[in-house]
């Protein structure tokens, strides 16, 4: 126990915690809207291609700055977003097929850069691996200062549109039939999404970082039927894995963080799926026998309207 | 120009296709105003893709839709257009309740960023009412039968306030109640003075439902009021059959 509380008082702990829980928070809030608009796989093409924009920042810039690798993160993981939705737009290739196809090749490239990049002397150490899995040890003050501006503008940016974004998501067609341009909508959302993928990387790294914008919200909708409570609760869990991941890696030796955050959004998932009043897999199995011996003694449907 | 305000929409030459595929071909159509209008034609006719492409969800190769006031462009009219969707078009576990979905409605008229006001909500209300659906108001949509889904996007569109609507097959998988009332609410409409386009797939109740109809398979075969265009010669050339199905509708 008092390894723990000495633990919440140790300066690199907080910096790093409060990163993952922000990471959490923010990616919590955006993945919500990427579930329910069923574009959950998107964000792993995303973050996956984003690997070859780090390299080649590092590259062409000469800077391990946190900022300079995560722009160029930003630019390939928008150039590869572009390319699916081109090759979906003017092809006959469907949109899976795309995505794994421009997210494959993109992570193939970034690693044949990345193995380039290491031999050039003098950047042996430029910790681009970081990106792969995420070292969320590598954080620093000024990462946590950016995480939180961006965090702030996407939190307001969703308050702002939080209707158009409800209604886009719920029926698009709709949406534009109301004067709601559709296209300015997605672009922005997508936006929106792809930004908060980028700012997960250098915690959870770009193979797992799906995993905190889809398992999230996942594990939230099991637990209420309105949107805001959802992308809260949503907000909520990231955090809280972000917080208890950090905590567990510093805790057990050799644990990594970013696997550590995705293990433990994993576990609110699992229970969250099992548990949950209504939607969960042992309600349902409750509700399934209630209704059976409802069924034997009345022979009437038990799902009277009740309000 | 007198003669155009009696027109609630007007299609010129309008020509939609998927890829290289024409969908719709060269479409001339005059809805006059404050008619109850069925779009019928078999599957794959375009009725769908016309309805969109009135709306502007959908760009066309050639050809404009104008409406009342000479304007085409649907941005400016978002609020006077109402429209109904398949109810098969969205996913229905979206965490929403009826009154969510049905407070939508409003949004045109709200335009972006401002939030529903209090009369918005009185509004749904209202509309929740005309459907018969006011005790569902809290309801979680997963939550819903096919029909009542239907009535929650019609009252949606009657949120809209609007002076067109365009409805998408309001009555696929509804109950005969749930039809009558149904036709009640869009006769109620007409009485308003609104037009009504709906794509219509029962050509029994054609005659009885509607006053005028769009007979179309890939262009329009024939449009005007039910009593002089719904007949079997047109049917047959709108469904390419023999017409030994529909003899006995007509």
């Amino acid at each position: 126990m008092n390894s723990v509380s000495a633990l919440f008082l140790d300066y690199t702990f907080q910096t790093v915690a409060l990163g993952s829980a922000l990471l959490g928070l923010i990616s919590g809030v955006l993945g919500s809207f990427a579930v329910l608009r069923k574009q959950s796989l998107l964000g792993d093409g995303v973050s996956h291609s984003a690997l070859p924009g780090v390299v080649m920042a590092f590259v062409l810039l000469g800077s391990k700055k946190t900022e300079v690798l995560l722009m160029g993160a930003l630019i390939s993981g928008l150039l590869a977003t572009l390319f699916i939705v081109g090759v979906v737009r003017h092809t006959r290739v469907k949109f899976d097929s795309a995505l794994a196809l421009v997210m494959s090749v993109f992570f193939g490239l970034g690693l044949v850069l990345l193995t380039y990049v290491q031999k050039i002397p003098n950047s042996n150490q430029a910790g681009l691996k970081r990106f792969i899995f995420g070292q969320a040890s590598t954080l620093l003050q000024r990462d946590i200062i950016l995480m939180i501006i961006c965090g702030l503008v996407l939190l307001s940016l969703v308050l702002l549109f939080w209707k158009e974004f409800k209604l886009f998501t719920f029926d698009t067609d709709f949406a534009q039939s109301l004067g709601f341009s559709s296209k300015k909508l997605n672009l922005l959302l997508s936006f929106m999404i792809v930004l908060a993928i980028i700012i997960g990387l250098q915690t959870v790294g770009v193979i797992l970082m799906s995993a905190m914008l889809i398992a999230p919200p996942v594990a939230a909708r099991q637990w209420t039927n309105k949107l805001w409570i959802m992308v809260t609760l949503s907000a909520l869990f990231g955090a809280m894995s972000g917080i208890t991941g950090t905590a567990a890696s510093s805790l057990v030796p050799k644990l990594p963080t970013g696997p550590a955050i995705v293990v433990c959004v994993s576990i609110i998932v699992l229970f969250s799926i099992l548990f949950a009043p209504g939607r969960g897999v042992l309600y349902r199995i409750y509700q399934r026998r209630k209704n059976k011996i409802l069924y034997k003694l009345e022979g009437g449907s038990p799902d009277v309207p009740s309000n | 120009m007198e003669k155009q305000q009696n027109y609630a929409v007007e299609v010129e030459d309008l020509t939609v296709a998927y890829d290289a595929r024409p969908v719709l071909w060269d479409i001339d159509l005059k809805i006059p105003k404050g008619k109850l209008m069925a779009v019928v034609g078999p599957n794959g006719a375009g009725k769908t893709t016309l309805i969109k492409a009135m709306l502007g969800l959908l760009k066309p190769v050639t050809g404009a839709v104008r409406f009342a006031d000479g304007s085409g462009d649907v941005r400016v009219l978002k609020n006077r257009i109402g429209y109904v969707p398949q109810s098969g078009s969205v996913d229905w576990d979206f965490p929403a309740t009826v009154q969510d979905v049905v407070l939508m409605g409003c949004y045109g008229k709200l335009g972006w960023i401002r939030r529903p006001r209090k009369m918005d909500i009185e509004l749904t209300k209202q509309t929740l009412q005309k459907v018969g659906m006011q005790n569902y108001a809290s309801r979680q949509i997963s939550q819903l039968s096919g029909g009542q889904q239907q009535r929650v996007f019609l009252a949606r569109a009657l949120a809209q306030e609007a002076e067109v609507y365009f409805m998408d097959e309001p009555f696929k998988g509804v109950d005969a109640q749930t039809e009558r009332a149904i036709v009640s609410l869009l006769k109620e409409l007409k009485e308003q003075g609104k037009t009504v386009v709906v794509v219509h797939h029962d050509l029994q109740t054609v005659p009885d439902y509607f006053d005028w109809v769009t007979l179309i398979n890939l262009r329009v075969v024939a449009s005007g009021p039910v009593d002089e265009v719904f007949h079997e010669e047109n049917l047959k050339k709108t469904y390419h059959s023999s017409g030994a199905l529909l003899r006995s509708v007509v």
